[in-house]
């Protein structure tokens, strides 16, 4: 989706306010790493996959998503995917009380089992070819920064085989082939580009087409 | 732990903590926040459902205070610059050579892809979607990395936000920005700093900060070191 998480060549967030790397903390607030063994405990569960987690921190409110930190969005989409998986009712949320039976996660089938067989065709692209990431806006859940839409990259390597992030934010395993682009600077940022210097995006298969052919 | 990484979205989505622009933080003190109080509820939960093991949260602060983090990418990037042959499977395989030296539970698909740094090309690492972060081999990310000035500038502008760090590159040198869209992690290989010739693999590994395998610094010799 067209989202404000989307900040890739956004103006206006001021200079970069970097902690000296020595004196920063791993953790902020004792909160944080609550959040933290909640996400990787539940993840163990598997009953959603990184983008169906990354599709509910997106679909936060844009101010929201601007205001809150980082854990605090990470906090905002467990709480809805916890729910919406029936690991626990919005009631316990909202009263902070245990009230079904105990779970046992051993009996918790996984609804999100990643691993998967190489596509069966093989790749449109090969390493050298310039490609065009086609120029689309779908509200669905997708890992093309709006940046680099309807720009040429040419093709470094194919990196593999992975779940297309669009299908597996909504529970559906599509595997296809992995590209790793480079784009030029003018070629994304035109007359305003600040410099020559590259950016390297990996793009799945169905996001690119050959030069020349648009979709 | 490093098995509870495992499927995990460890290095995944850390997103900003830093649009305070008053300059406090969300821990306001001494009376628990709102958020807090969420945290450990949902926590608390989870717990008492039978879905997490009461001590978690003791194991995680234990592991990312104590034993994951930027030591571990500077004890691969010493080795690399110590062993050539090493370096040429870590460009290869990054997964496979950090495993070797322990460094792994690498999420079930995550690839570690090292980029080298040298005189023609220094490379910088983001993830303007998120905040993708090869967290099993540096820890968390600091909190500027998830920022929305670092994830907005640093594709258009790198050298502009490296100046932020007091980090020049040089003008024939290219800057390759890596956006880490996918389930690829990237580290950078830092140039080994000039006058280092001495010294051994642990004394390399002191110098090399989680900075400089983002990308935005390069590594020095504190001034007086330099053998």
């Amino acid at each position: 989706m067209n989202g404000v998480h989307d900040l890739g060549g956004m103006h206006g967030f001021g200079p970069v306010a970097a902690e000296p790397e020595r004196e920063e903390p791993v953790f902020h607030a004792d909160w944080e790493p609550m959040v933290l063994s909640s996400m990787l405990g539940t993840t163990r569960l598997r009953q959603w996959n990184v983008d169906e987690f990354r599709r509910n921190i997106e679909q936060l409110p844009p101010v929201d998503y601007l205001r809150l930190s980082y854990y605090e969005k990470w906090l905002a989409a467990l709480e809805r995917l916890v729910v919406e998986h029936g690991l626990l009712t919005e009631q316990e949320l909202a009263t902070a009380t245990v009230q079904g039976p105990r779970l046992d996660p051993a009996q918790i089938p996984a609804a999100w089992v990643p691993s998967f067989d190489p596509p069966s065709s093989p790749p449109a692209f090969a390493a050298g070819e310039p490609v065009r990431v086609r120029n689309r806006h779908p509200h669905a859940h997708t890992r093309v920064p709006r940046y680099a839409r309807g720009h040429v990259g040419i093709v470094e390597r194919h990196v593999g085989g992975e779940p297309l992030p669009e299908d597996a934010s909504v529970g559906v395993l599509t595997v296809q082939h992995l590209y790793r682009v480079r784009f030029e600077a003018d070629e994304l940022w035109g007359e305003d580009a600040v410099g020559n210097d590259p950016v390297y995006l990996e793009l799945w298969e169905s996001y690119l087409e050959p030069v020349g052919e648009r979709a | 732990m490093a098995d509870e990484h495992a499927h995990g979205h460890d290095d995944h989505d850390h997103d900003d903590h830093d649009h305070d622009h008053d300059g406090h933080d969300h821990d306001h003190g001494d009376i628990p926040s709102e958020v807090a109080l969420r945290a450990k509820a949902l926590y608390s939960l989870l717990v008492d459902k039978g879905l997490l093991e009461p001590d978690s949260v003791d194991r995680i602060v234990e592991a990312y205070e104590e034993r994951i983090g930027p030591h571990l990418g500077a004890k691969v990037v010493a080795r690399a610059w110590v062993d050539d042959e090493y370096r040429r499977r870590l460009l290869e395989d990054g997964n496979a050579a950090a495993e070797e030296l322990g460094v792994g539970g690498w999420r079930h698909g995550a690839r570690l892809v090292v980029v080298e740094n040298d005189e023609d090309v220094h490379n910088v690492v983001v993830c303007t979607l998120c905040s993708c972060y090869p967290m099993q081999i540096l820890g968390p990310p600091p909190v500027w990395y998830k920022s929305a000035p670092y994830r907005s500038r640093v594709v258009m502008d790198p050298r502009g936000v490296l100046a932020e760090f007091g980090t020049a590159v040089p003008e024939g040198t290219e800057v390759r920005v890596w956006d880490s869209n996918s389930e690829v992690r990237y580290l950078v290989l830092p140039q080994r700093p000039a006058g280092t010739q001495d010294f051994d693999e642990d004394e390399l590994a002191a110098l090399v900060g989680r900075n400089a395998m983002i990308g935005v610094e390069v590594v020095k010799v504190p001034s007086g070191a330099a053998q």
